[in-house]
């Protein structure tokens, strides 16, 4: 037997070999990353590990040992370059050939580049893998001047750790605010607000036209409102998904390859999981391409479970995390312009939560200090169940009784 | 090096060498006990790292906060003896520490 073949060594790789193993599959599996490391864990990159407060190793989502002992070859170093799917191989960087019986594209997502004029220039950084950790944190010190292109999630979480060691932080956000493809006007206003008392400064609506070296050093900003000097830029301007390798062997794609219900790609051998895949949602109505932990491992459990002949329908509330100084923001379901708004608690309070109903139920919920509005708001988007927007609103009433 | 001994559900336990600075979890996850998944990674936003601590340990450990109380509220099988193990910092003083897996988790 061939086997299965994982193109991606992520979270999602990592699962895979889990619930294929706990699942009973006997037959080898191969796990192709292109970075030199095992899986590890992508979030407390712009987090703790960017604060120094983590080493390498703790990243690791398991310890080699567990590859080993579950009969899975890791091929670290290298990628995967061609996939024929009429002979079932896939051609690696170092010349080889894998073999396989069922393939899963675990491919997460690459960041999405820069292309004005200076992009190029040494002393711009982007924040997706451990190595770009590293080339950051030899000018992370208390005193430099960062510029943060883009105020999406990684933007920020690299802000707060930045501010709190120290560091001189601009925020360059092109639109009206930031978070502003994810969250509601009032939580942008909550972060903005978080991020300017801790001595961040936020500049929106300020789109960046290129970047200079400086005679003396360091890097000059330009921007639609006049120029920046930093001493080095970290851009966050979104993540493309993994998708070239599949699309060029004639996997269909659209935003993301495109997956089914059971993890099933156009080709009944092929399977994709995690960042890279556009799945079917029933519980949000439509078509989506999910970037979280969460969705990583679900898919990659579904995919291992039909490679293993056991098929189960996946379709989850999405649920993210994003920690920001002492904040822990919780979101559940996918919020979008038009829904209609319900706060509960006061936001300077820093503990508060924003539900998001759409046709009188709760699609999605952003939970700031607020794990029982996060927890029961996940069962709400889960159940669409419908809610009374007073009530919600009132912090006096106990959760808890909303779902009764 | 702290020990600690994690219990399956089903009896079989794994005694483990634990570095103090890791959390209960992180010892788990790195000496391959089956049972906690600890999804989040350790945010304490997942609860698929819950343990029950061996009474005698409880008063060793500093008390859960509003988030890991709130988190343990939606677990299954919950008791007094509740804990999210990836809250759980190692220190000397836990040397010894017995914690017992759920039903759930295996």
């Amino acid at each position: 037997m061939a086997g299965t073949v994982v193109i991606g060594a992520g979270q999602a790789a990592s699962q895979l070999v889990a619930t294929l193993r706990a699942e009973g599959y006997a037959d080898p599996i191969a796990v192709i990353g292109d970075e030199p490391y095992p899986p590890y864990q992508r979030p407390p990159l712009s987090k703790k590990f960017l604060a120094g407060e983590l080493t390498e190793d703790r990243l690791y989502i398991k310890p080699p040992e567990f590859y080993e002992q579950a009969g899975a070859m890791l091929k670290l170093g290298v990628s995967a370059v061609a996939v024929d799917r009429a002979a079932k191989t896939v051609t690696l960087s170092d010349g080889a050939a894998l073999g396989y019986d069922s393939l899963v594209f675990a491919t997460g997502s690459r960041v999405r580049k820069l292309t004005v004029p200076g992009s190029d220039l040494p002393g711009i950084h982007y924040l997706r893998g451990i190595d770009d950790v590293k080339a950051i944190q030899p000018h992370f010190h208390a005193g430099k001047r960062m510029v943060v292109v883009g105020g999406g999630y990684i933007g920020l979480e690299t802000a707060a750790v930045a501010a709190k060691r120290g560091l001189a932080v601009t925020v360059v956000e092109a639109m009206e605010r930031c978070l502003q493809r994810v969250t509601s006007p009032l939580m942008s206003a909550f972060f903005q607000t978080l991020h300017r008392a801790e001595g961040v400064v936020i500049q929106t609506e300020t789109g960046v036209t290129g970047f200079e070296a400086s005679p003396g050093g360091g890097l000059v900003v330009k921007t639609t409102k006049g120029e920046i000097a930093c001493d080095f830029v970290v851009a966050g301007i979104g993540i493309l998904p993994g998708q070239e390798l599949a699309a060029a062997c004639g996997i269909v794609c659209d935003n993301g390859i495109v997956v089914d219900e059971f993890a099933r790609t156009s080709d009944p051998n092929v399977y994709a999981a995690g960042d890279c895949a556009n799945l079917p949602s029933k519980l949000m109505g439509r078509r989506l391409r999910l970037e979280s932990v969460h969705n990583a491992i679900e898919q990659a459990k579904t995919a291992a479970l039909s490679i293993a002949g056991k098929p189960k329908a996946y379709d989850d509330v999405p649920w993210f995390w994003s920690d920001q100084y002492d904040i822990k923001l919780q979101i559940a379901g996918l919020s979008a312009p038009g829904d209609t708004v319900v706060v509960r608690g006061d936001p300077a309070s820093r503990k508060f939560a924003a539900f998001y109903l759409r046709d009188g139920v709760v699609a999605a919920v952003d939970a700031v200090n607020a794990a029982p509005e996060y927890m029961i708001g996940r069962m709400m988007i889960a159940q669409k169940k419908a809610v009374d927007p007073g009530r919600l609103a009132d912090p006096a009433t106990p959760m808890k009784s909303l779902m009764g | 090096m702290p020990k600690v001994t994690f219990i399956e559900h089903s009896g079989k336990e794994h005694v483990v060498d634990a570095a103090a600075g890791l959390s209960v979890m992180e010892a788990a996850v790195k000496n391959l006990v089956p049972g906690i998944d600890a999804d989040c990674g350790g945010a304490c936003a997942c609860a698929t790292c819950h343990v029950y601590v061996d009474p005698a340990f409880g008063a060793k450990i500093p008390e859960k906060s509003d988030m890991e109380q709130t988190m343990l509220d939606f677990a299954n099988e919950v008791t007094a003896d509740s804990r999210l193990s990836c809250q759980i910092k190692i220190t000397p003083e836990l040397d010894g520490l017995v914690v017992r897996l759920p039903a759930s988790q295996h």
